[in-house]
């Protein structure tokens, strides 16, 4: 089994393709690989608790999910704002993954 | 040896400017350099496999587009390099794409088992 | 020590990409790893040696005011990174890409390649990320 890291630059209410991305974690993990997802940019927007939900529950029900932290200070969302399943991180968890071998892709 | 997947999810950015569509191009780059490579179109992206599309004929001033990009060929190209090339099956569905008109050695998959492709590749490169 | 491969295609002023992107490096050679770059497409720019700051007339601020970041000093910055840290950046642009948008003039340390080049630093490294443009 792999390690996964699927990072999601974008919102998914904008087109059908983050909901997609989103899927392929689920399908992943759902396979045993073990999956990080990585919202950075606009895709932190969908952390936000009480977002119109668009698959991203799904995911954290299977997949650790983070949301990057300077994303969500530049769109002024406080951690507490955030779902329930939903944790900060820094950049350098992404620097991390990458030099330990984790799989990442980029959407 | 690393096996790599290439996605192209959105067709036809610059590629009359670049003669090419630059994810399908530099895919081909690497299969000539000697890489493990798949192509997989989805979303509107599989109309690459569409054979017939004609992007000759625009003019700016006196000036000719004289070399258009041909990206079905390079499809075509790109199998007989040995790589396979996928597109999701929903997404042809979706956008009204006949059965038998896409390019025959096309392989197609569904949304399903789109995990199991990501999984079958080391490395995925998602244009 | 690890060795990180990272890619990236958008121009400068053009898409939050670029920042993330540098964080990554920036964060990953901070961590004492040796990262290489390959850029594609409109990132060939990004080491343009030749940008310069502009004012901002809408705010009323002078270009000294104003600092305006040119892409190509964050790039250096990195470079002067590595060498503190002890690790390697390689920084590699597509040369037909930059052929083509005329961007040879680009910062020390940046060197010319081709998808070959970012086939072998994919190869050599132990993580890659390929962060496209839209």
């Amino acid at each position: 089994m792999a390690r996964y890291l699927l990072i999601e630059s974008g919102g998914p209410w904008e087109s059908g393709t983050t909901a997609g991305f989103y899927r392929l974690a689920q399908d992943l993990a759902g396979q045993g690989h073990e999956v990080t997802v990585y919202l950075v940019q606009n895709g932190v927007l969908a952390a936000r608790a009480g977002a119109r939900e668009v698959g991203l529950a799904d995911v954290a029900a299977h997949a650790r999910v983070f949301a990057d932290d300077f994303s969500l200070r530049e769109r002024g969302i406080a951690v507490r704002d955030l779902r329930a399943s939903i944790l900060p991180a820094g950049i350098e968890a992404v620097a991390d993954m990458l030099a330990d071998g984790v799989r990442a892709i980029w959407h | 040896m690393a096996r790599y997947l290439s996605v192209v999810e959105e067709p036809y950015r610059a590629t009359v400017e670049e003669q090419d569509d630059t994810a399908v191009w530099f895919t081909h780059a690497l299969r000539n350099a000697g890489a493990e490579v798949t192509l997989l179109l989805c979303g509107d992206a599989v109309n690459y496999a569409v054979p017939g599309q004609d992007a000759r004929g625009l003019r700016f001033g006196a000036r000719e587009v004289r070399t258009a990009p041909e990206i079905d060929r390079d499809v075509i190209a790109l199998i007989g390099r040995g790589a396979a090339v996928y597109v999701v099956a929903e997404d042809l569905v979706e956008r009204g794409l006949p059965e038998g008109g896409l390019i025959p050695e096309v392989q197609r998959v569904s949304r399903g088992d789109l995990a199991r492709l990501f999984a079958d590749h080391d490395r995925v490169l998602h244009w | 020590m690890a060795t990180v491969t990272i890619g990236l295609m958008d121009p400068p002023y053009e898409s939050a990409n670029t920042v993330t992107g540098f964080r990554i490096i920036d964060a990953a050679l901070r961590k004492g790893h040796h990262v290489n770059v390959f850029l594609y497409e409109g990132a060939v720019a990004l080491g343009f040696a030749e940008q310069k700051p502009h004012a901002n007339p809408v705010k009323g601020k002078s270009v000294e005011e104003f600092d305006h970041p040119n892409p190509k000093d964050w790039v250096h910055a990195l470079f002067e990174l590595a060498a503190t840290r002890g690790v390697e950046l390689d920084w590699v642009n597509c040369g037909l890409c930059v052929d083509e948008r005329g961007v040879d003039k680009q910062v020390e340390g940046a060197r010319r390649g081709s998808p070959a080049d970012f086939w072998k630093l994919a190869e050599a490294a132990d993580g890659l990320l390929f962060i496209p443009t839209r």
